[in-house]
């Protein structure tokens, strides 16, 4: 008798990485998100496969019988499947789960939103240097006419003074919904991308780093401990994440780090001023106007020497229609409107068309790098679209 | 901020359409609300798993006494608050649909 596979469970909440900014967590909010954790794994390593059973024995061959042709691509193929009961009920339990994360998230820090804004408020002050906060920001439109990933009120709405708690439920639920696989303290991008920065320029000392779209900083803080000679800046257009990141990096010692509100489209540097500029899953968030302003920025910002690289879901070209069609449903279904545009962007030619030469643009893949007790990513595959390994894309200016 | 204004915040749907992928859209409803039960019972068994542990390692736990528990006034009490929560916890596509039909009629 063979030995049954036993599949892994995701590691508790309680694993997740504490903080000065860590929420008090109950046992039944702990056992809410390892609820929320397991569902999401199970989802991705037994339910998703489901589908392309349902469309290779059902779906397609009604849909040959009906056209006589298989389905074109993936919008006939999510048209088709559009009326399949299992891929209905995969979907809705799936939107069902990204909503109960949510809800999950803000029953746990609503509760102690106005000690998590004092806690935050105490620390700042002990650095209030690093924090720059510009209210004359606006939210782009890209971000304020749909609320991200199903997040209410997005990374910006703020309930109290100086709230944080957008912030402080986006760390607490990540772990959950990526099931550990991020690392604890969900850096895994930042310490993957600070390893392949020593690796491809070996001794290179950065003077100036420049993190796009840093929330909370969780990716930004694995490169000022790489570099701990280099100014680290992250930008981001929202409030409570600067403040809570701000806050969570000085209760780790690392209140050097500058958190500044700022529009990546139109940024308040001078030329030439960053020697290494990054992002990590932020440019599928803004749109086809933004990506190329950003983009100008970055060609505007950077030293000659310096580099840029930026963390995406890998494009589709080279994918199957049915593959295409799983990993589309993030932008029709879990408010991602920029998703599916950004995924067909072939980014090395947009970097080419803001002065980058051809020979110094590259792609690459980043796996996330997390406590040797966290589990890791093997392939690409991976819950489509929340895995810990990336495609990249940057260039050397 | 009051405790049921603090819950329907928490509760609070994202801005943009929620989608249905039943024909039947109160499948779509009923599967929330079903799901979130779900989630609830998960909860449930591992506070039970907990406390069950907790007291068989003390050498505490006559299960017998369980079946024979009767809450007192205040017990009693606390346990009611605790349903009021976990209804609205469960019902929270319904007061999502009220709180957009409210925003309509301004």
């Amino acid at each position: 008798m063979t030995r049954a596979t036993r599949l892994d469970a995701a590691p508790p909440w309680s694993e997740v990485g504490e903080h000065a900014m860590s929420p008090t967590a109950t046992h039944d909010e702990i056992a809410r998100f390892n609820f929320l954790a397991n569902f999401n794994k199970y989802m991705s390593n037994v339910v998703v496969a489901g589908n392309a059973v349902a469309y290779e024995r059902r779906v397609a061959p009604h849909w040959r019988a009906q056209h006589g042709v298989d389905p074109a691509n993936r919008r006939e193929i999510r048209a088709a499947m559009s009326a399949d009961a299992y891929y209905q009920l995969w979907s809705a339990l799936r939107r069902s789960g990204m909503e109960m994360r949510q809800q999950a998230g803000r029953s746990l820090v609503l509760r102690q939103m106005q000690a998590l804004r004092d806690r935050a408020r105490e620390l700042n002050a002990a650095c209030a240097a690093t924090l720059r906060l510009d209210n004359s920001i606006a939210i782009p439109p890209y971000q304020s006419e749909l609320d991200n990933h199903c997040m209410p009120g997005s990374y910006y709405a703020e309930y109290i003074d100086d709230d944080v708690s957008a912030a402080a439920n986006y760390d607490a639920g990540m772990f959950a919904t990526t099931t550990g696989l991020f690392g604890r303290y969900l850096d895994g991008a930042g310490r993957g991308t600070a390893q392949w920065l020593s690796r491809s320029r070996p001794g290179w000392q950065p003077r100036r780093i420049l993190d796009l779209g840093c929330g909370l900083g969780h990716n930004l803080l694995p490169l000022a401990r790489a570099y701990p000679e280099a100014e680290v800046v992250g930008v981001d257009v929202a409030a409570p994440m600067l403040r809570y990141g701000h806050s969570r990096a000085v209760g780790m010692g690392l209140g050097r780090v500058i958190f500044q509100q700022a529009n990546a489209e139109r940024l308040p540097f001078e030329d030439a001023s960053f020697d290494f500029i990054y992002s990590t899953m932020f440019l599928h968030e803004t749109s086809h106007a933004a990506l190329r302003n950003i983009f100008g920025e970055v060609r505007r910002l950077l030293a000659p020497g310096g580099v840029q690289l930026h963390l995406e879901q890998p494009p589709y070209r080279g994918m199957s229609d049915f593959e295409q069609f799983l990993r589309d449903w993030d932008c029709h279904y879990n408010n991602e409107p920029f998703w599916s545009a950004l995924h067909e962007t072939h980014l090395p030619t947009l970097l080419a068309e803001k002065g980058f030469a051809q020979a110094d643009i590259f792609e690459t893949e980043i796996h996330a790098i997390v406590e040797d007790e966290m589990p890791k990513v093997a392939t690409a595959v991976e819950d489509f679209g929340r895995g810990g390994l990336w495609y990249a894309c940057g260039a050397a200016a | 901020m009051n405790e049921l204004d603090l819950q329907k915040l928490i509760n609070a749907a994202a801005s943009g359409k929620r989608p249905h992928f039943f024909g039947d859209h109160d499948v779509d409803r009923l599967l929330s609300i079903v799901w979130a039960m779900a989630a609830e019972l998960a909860v449930t068994r591992e506070r039970l798993d907990t406390v069950e542990r907790l007291l068989a390692e003390r050498a505490l736990l006559d299960r017998a006494a369980i079946d024979a528990y009767r809450p007192d006034g205040a017990a009693a009490a606390e346990r009611g608050q605790w349903q009021i929560e976990y209804l609205s916890r469960l019902l929270r596509v319904l007061q999502q649909e009220v709180d957009a039909l409210r925003r309509e009629e301004r």
